[in-house]
């Protein structure tokens, strides 16, 4: 441990205990990376909510009159289309804001039916150990074997190309880390003595399950569910890229790559934006995921 | 620490029976019966239909069906393209190297600025390198690498002029395929230029490929050097006068780098599917291209039989790491 250590620790003066959530806001308060990822991703949030208030175009409209027209601080751009316009005349400021909705509803879906369907097999898995905790530890050692990225392309290559289908293989390919973390939890907590207690007084197994053990096991689920927005909206705009995900005209953002491709010899702009913003918004959830970590996290704590 | 071997060994067969059932029933999802899918939309009548259906074993029951194909992939028959008749297997090893030499690339530049990047920033810990590496590492490992390939090719092929955008190799120079690697084929033949030609072609891609690993690396030599860095040993080095350079270099970095070595072996899987999307921004001859045309030609065989050979080459590098791992680290080869 460096010098350092003991001289953040607890000051003297504490007037009484804060509550967990009090503890963990002041710890993430602490993190100035982690606020600013909160503050981008709340920021991308507002933005998919106002969409039609905010963007100047409707996503899809095409005008004829300024295909790749430059951004507006170039020669040739105009403030009426800030960030310039894709091949076919839409505007692509505005397909960028329209292509948040798509991005956070992809982690949202993705997040959800992991958990969903993680944390039941996580459950099943550690309470009933046996032959059906091989079964399914085995079944999720092959997946994390796979390369994640070639078996999502897969399942959409034989489901068929779509937003929901790309979501769908993401949510699978995702799975494992979801249902390690919850097993592992449940075997941690169920050897504890709150939960012999429980058990003592007669409660019931789903009881156990839902109403003791999976309470205690939500810090991990929580940091893992942020950086999983990060991973399933990166897996799903490559697959958008390859064009296997969203389809066009859907703004989503790695789509909108997949049709730029041809034209990055010649407009830089319609390259460039939409990358910017995956970059950006995965960025946010990991450097908030990894925040939040630190926070719930009492191992890490300095 | 032959007990161990054969334990970890013993381990992989589930996994691969596991993979051959994903393999097999994967394509099984697939709308229409095999053989319809192979007459695509051409059709086909009824009676050579089940002819066909009976010649191919598809009218037994589905677990006979398993067996004969779990039979045919063990002994190294992963079936036909459907689009140029070759075998499976022979078109996988015949663009294997160019994705080998891609992913070799990757991972030594990952390796070479990695973890010089990773020390430093541990033995200068808080300082602005260190939050610069660690930054550009959060960085790398958010990165759409199928967009920083873009943006690359953007600035130097399109605005530089110093990298062509796409190919192994320029078409002047026919290169007899040695080791499969054109690099060190180019180099062989002689040819003025050829070996020149080939790293150019190389650069932007091994770049591209090597950046998630690069972030993951950097990370992981970082903490693994803190770590050692606050052991007791390290303070004693540094109390009988050694010079700090000869404490970092012999006495923590030696140590530091067993989780390193690691994460580089689980890297292979980062690599196969990073892989996937820069051979098809830099229309790199390989596995990963061959898959997505695979796909959009719905060439069914291809893709069944790439993800298995996929699989199982990352099934054995895992199985290798896990093996050297203990061999390094008695605690994990006695720990049961």
């Amino acid at each position: 441990m460096p010098a350092d250590a003991t001289a953040t620790a607890v000051p003297a003066a504490m007037p009484k205990p804060l509550s967990p959530i009090g503890e963990f806001w002041g710890y993430f308060r602490a993190n100035r990376g982690a606020v600013a990822g909160l503050v981008f991703v709340v920021a991308i949030m507002l933005v998919a909510i106002f969409a039609p208030i905010l963007a100047p175009h409707p996503p899809d409209l095409t005008n004829d009159a300024v295909f790749l027209k430059p951004p507006a601080w170039q020669a040739g751009g105009s403030w009426a289309y800030p960030l310039g316009t894709d091949a076919i005349g839409r505007d692509i400021l505005s397909r960028l804001i329209f292509g948040a909705r798509l991005s956070l509803l992809i982690g949202v879906v993705v997040v959800t039916l992991a958990i969903i369907v993680g944390v039941t097999l996580g459950l099943i898995a550690g309470f009933f150990r046996g032959w059906l905790d091989t079964a399914i530890m085995r079944l999720m050692d092959i997946i994390l074997t796979l390369p994640s990225l070639l078996l999502a392309i897969v399942i959409v290559a034989i489901l068929g190309p779509g937003l929901m289908n790309a979501m769908l293989a993401v949510a699978v390919v995702v799975l494992p880390h979801y249902v390690r973390i919850t097993r592992a939890a449940v075997i941690t907590e169920t050897a504890k003595d709150y939960v012999t207690a429980a058990r003592a007084v007669g409660a019931t197994r789903a009881r156990l399950m839902f109403s003791e053990v999976l309470p205690n096991c939500a810090a991990p689920l929580i940091v893992q569910a942020s950086l999983g927005f990060s991973t399933a909206i990166l897996d799903a705009a490559a697959l958008g890229f390859l064009g296997l995900g969203a389809q066009p005209p859907a703004p989503e953002w790695g789509t909108m790559l997949a049709d730029a491709r041809e034209f990055v010899l010649r407009a830089w702009w319609v390259v460039t934006f939409p990358g910017l913003m995956i970059l950006g918004t995965v960025l946010a959830f990991n450097i908030l995921g990894d925040g939040l970590r630190d926070a719930l996290d009492p191992k890490l704590k300095r | 620490m032959l007990r161990f071997v054969l334990t970890r060994l013993g381990l992989v067969v589930p996994t691969f029976i596991g993979m051959t059932l994903v393999a097999f029933f994967l394509i099984r999802l697939v709308p229409g019966d095999p053989i319809e899918t192979m007459a695509g939309e051409r059709g086909i009548d009824p009676a050579r239909h089940a002819k066909l259906l009976t010649e191919y074993g598809l009218d037994r029951p589905v677990f006979v069906q398993y067996a004969i194909y779990i039979g045919r992939v063990l002994h190294g028959d992963l079936g036909k393209s459907m689009i140029t008749q070759v075998p499976v297997l022979n078109e996988f090893f015949a663009l294997f190297p160019a994705t080998m030499e891609l992913a070799l690339g990757a991972i030594i530049f990952a390796l070479v600025l990695g973890i010089p990047a990773g020390i430093i920033a541990a033995v200068k810990r808080n300082s602005i390198f260190d939050q610069g590496v660690m930054g550009l590492s959060l960085t790398g490992y958010s990165m759409p690498i199928f967009w920083w390939g873009l943006l690359l090719i953007l600035l130097f092929s399109v605005q530089l002029g110093w990298t062509p955008v796409s190919g192994r190799i320029d078409v002047r120079y026919y290169i007899e395929p040695v080791t499969g690697f054109l690099t060190i084929d180019a180099w062989l033949s002689g040819e003025k230029g050829a070996l020149r030609s080939a790293l150019t072609h190389l650069v932007l891609p091994v770049i591209v490929l090597g950046t998630q690993p690069l972030a993951i690396i950097a990370r992981m030599t970082r903490s693994a050097m803190l770590e050692v860095l606050g052991e007791d040993y390290i303070r004693t080095a540094r109390a009988k006068g050694l010079s700090s350079l000869r404490v970092v270099a012999l006495h923590a970095l030696r140590n530091a780098l067993v989780p390193v070595v690691t994460v580089i072996g689980l890297q292979v899987g980062v690599l196969f599917t990073g892989a996937i999307l820069t051979e098809t921004i830099f229309s790199w001859p390989g596995v990963g291209k061959w898959m997505i045309e695979a796909i959009s030609r719905r060439d069914y065989p291809v893709l069944q039989g790439g993800v298995l050979l996929l699989g199982v080459i990352v099934m054995a590098v895992n199985l290798l790491v896990d093996i050297t791992y203990g061999i390094i680290n008695p605690r994990i080869r006695h720990a049961r």
